[in-house]
């Protein structure tokens, strides 16, 4: 058995980081949501006035309804494109499944900015994407709306969320015993149903994990509606940024910080639950 | 192979078959796996396809549940050509070796898994699940989940569900090799009891040679891929065709000799037979010898001297390691009698000498 003195220093490294960069930002964080402001100066007083104008200001919610679409776009967008590619690999992929897999996670390497760039080369007026439309004689013009709208920000995440939807819906579909595939076609179940009644219960820890990845990870995002998204598509995120930046309202900004803290961590509280209540030993 | 010394207790031949096996080969990344089966299951037959691990015997449950293809051959069930159809249109259901039972369903769902896929109606899904609840006795395990159960009584919601679809053909992995040996036994004669009653064929995949003789109407004795034997449990104990399946089946002793104007000579040991002039190999069970005595009367009675080397009690039995002739050894098995020592009179009866095929000349295949 380990000494308690042995314990005690091998424990004190880690709690010491996460206190100190993790739960002492937390706390700076949540006592500015409660100051204030005034002449170009941080007033340490305590009020709710932050909150009051969180909630009775309509641009705050609206920004956030908007993120929240986003958000769940590109949550389903991902789903739509990752649990397939995730399912054909792993039930039907053979001896192409490790080379395919990797491929998949290969995009994961490149820096997130250099992806950013890259959507915006190609949907910009005299991006690729036009160009060839153009060239395809489908139109006249440089089609204006693939660039800097929600629609832009959504491609941009869906095409960077994927992978992170993909691993684990990856991981679940593997797990799945393949005699109670076998079995199931074995008492009578085609295809289709064997995949209804089977495989997809059985994958939706995988799925929840993905969604969950997808979901928060979109939420928080703020280069993309700077890089690909334009005014038409501001997220929370830049509104935080610009809060504790230019607007210099660090106040406001750790209110609204706080609230998407709560909404996350309360998202994730509940994806763990159903996730245990899908998981089957 | 000598068909002249069967003996009368063959079986009738299968008018009917329920199942026909023709000619099946199976390569995997061309390793043989199954080299020209061909085989016939009766309705309401219990047949075991028995072998050591990697002789093909999964292999051919598999083809015939729909789980693999044949390389070449055809799967026949009354008149309906089966090895073209994928396994969710052909009557037969699997009892797969670790049950696989749906983990996310509780029992009742798992049971009424093959109804429900199929469309019956509620009210008809309810009767028969209760139904093949009371017949696997764990209607009170109902609304269990699989994990919370032990292996026998997966064991049995696993029989339950493949029996549920009233197929024609159960086919069942080595169900029983999980369990441990007390509830293998148990099992075993559950297993016999419910086929009897339910009527349905068993094809019934095991490695281990008891379960084979205890359970089955017929074996298959399967041996790298190829059919070595065919028959009922008594026979292919008594009048095993080759060597492999004389050592592979219960206990034996095989005799090299030469025979020569109608007498076997093998060593020390001679007696008369009908067989063909040249080398032959004759296998001789271990309860066959005994210790002569003035009452015990054999016929074509075969006696020979030996000494006893070895003498291993069992309870019921001993196992004698007796020294004959030029340094040959016999082994006998006799009722138990108290310790022995010493040299003996030894006596068999020459019918039980069962002539057999060399196996490491030819893997010869006799099916019948």
């Amino acid at each position: 058995m380990y000494s308690r003195a042995y314990k005690a220093l091998i424990s004190a490294p880690p709690l010491l980081w996460v206190g100190l960069f993790l739960l002492f930002p937390y706390a700076l964080m949540f006592a500015h949501s409660f100051f204030l402001v005034r002449d170009g100066s941080l007033v340490h007083h305590w009020n709710l006035q932050n909150y009051r104008a969180l909630f009775t200001n309509p641009l705050y919610l609206q920004v956030f309804l908007r993120t929240t679409r986003i958000a769940a776009s590109v949550t389903l967008a991902s789903l739509l494109l990752g649990y397939p590619l995730a399912y054909y690999l792993s039930f039907h992929a053979g001896p192409r499944k490790q080379i395919l897999y990797q491929l998949v996670i290969v995009p994961l390497w490149v820096s997130y900015l250099v992806r950013g760039y890259a959507w915006k080369t190609i949907l910009g007026s005299d991006g690729v994407l036009n160009g060839f439309l153009q060239y395809l004689h489908l139109t006249d013009e440089p089609v204006s709306f693939f660039l800097y709208s929600p629609f832009a920000v959504v491609l941009m995440l869906t095409h960077i969320y994927t992978p992170f939807v993909f691993l684990p819906v990856y991981a679940a579909l593997e797990h799945i015993p393949r005699p109670l595939v076998e079995a199931s076609q074995d008492l009578g179940a085609n295809r289709r149903v064997t995949f209804l009644r089977v495989i997809l219960p059985l994958s939706i820890p995988g799925l929840l994990a993905g969604a969950t990845f997808a979901f928060v990870l979109s939420l928080g995002d703020f280069l993309a509606p700077l890089l690909v998204g334009g005014p038409s598509a501001t997220m929370i995120a830049n509104i935080v940024q610009s809060l504790f930046g230019a607007a210099y309202d660090w106040p406001l900004g750790a209110a609204i910080s706080v609230c998407i803290l709560l909404i996350t961590v309360s998202l994730l509280f509940t994806t763990e639950r159903l996730e245990k209540r899908w998981s089957f030993k | 192979m000598s068909a002249g010394t069967i003996s009368p207790q063959s079986e009738a031949p299968l008018h009917s078959a329920l199942l026909e096996v023709c000619g099946i080969a199976k390569s995997f990344a061309r390793v043989e796996v199954l080299k020209n089966i061909s085989l016939q299951i009766a309705p309401g037959e219990f047949l075991t396809l028995l072998g050591e691990s990697g002789c093909g015997k999964t292999t051919l449950l598999r083809l015939i549940a729909g789980f693999e293809q044949p390389t070449c051959g055809e799967i026949w069930m009354s008149n309906e050509r089966l090895d073209m159809l994928p396994p969710y249109k052909r009557r037969v259901n699997t009892v797969f070796q670790n049950y696989a039972l749906f983990p996310h369903l509780n029992v009742r769902e798992n049971v009424a898994y093959g109804l429900r896929v199929k469309s019956t109606p509620k009210t008809e899904i309810g009767a028969r699940v209760e139904e093949a609840l009371r017949m696997v006795k764990m209607i009170s395990f109902a609304d269990a989940r699989p994990a919370t159960l032990s292996g026998g009584q997966q064991q049995r919601i696993a029989l339950a569900r493949a029996l549920i679809n009233r197929p024609r053909l159960l086919l069942l992995d080595e169900p029983l090799s999980a369990l441990d040996a007390n509830l293998r036994k148990q099992m075993q004669s559950e297993l016999k009891a419910l086929q009897r009653e339910i009527g349905i064929a068993f094809l019934f995949v095991t490695h281990d040679q008891d379960e084979a003789m205890a359970l089955s109407d017929r074996i298959a004795l399967l041996r790298n891929g190829a059919l070595e034997q065919i028959d009922s449990p008594r026979k292919i104990y008594s009048r095993p065709a080759t060597a492999y399946t004389a050592e592979f089946i219960g206990q034996t002793n095989l005799l090299r000799g030469e025979i020569k104007n109608g007498v076997v000579r093998c060593g020390a040991l001679e007696w008369k037979t009908s067989e063909a002039h040249g080398a032959a190999l004759f296998s001789l069970r271990p309860e066959a010898i005994r210790i002569a005595t003035a009452v015990l009367q054999l016929p074509d009675a075969v006696c020979f001297r030996g000494v006893i080397r070895v003498q291993i009690y069992s309870g019921a039995s001993e196992l004698l390691e007796i020294a004959y002739g030029e340094n040959q050894i016999l082994r006998a098995r006799i009722p138990a009698t108290g310790p022995l020592t010493g040299e003996h009179e030894f006596v068999f009866s020459a019918a039980d000498a069962v002539p057999v095929t060399d196996s490491r000349a030819a893997s010869g295949s006799r099916a019948v």
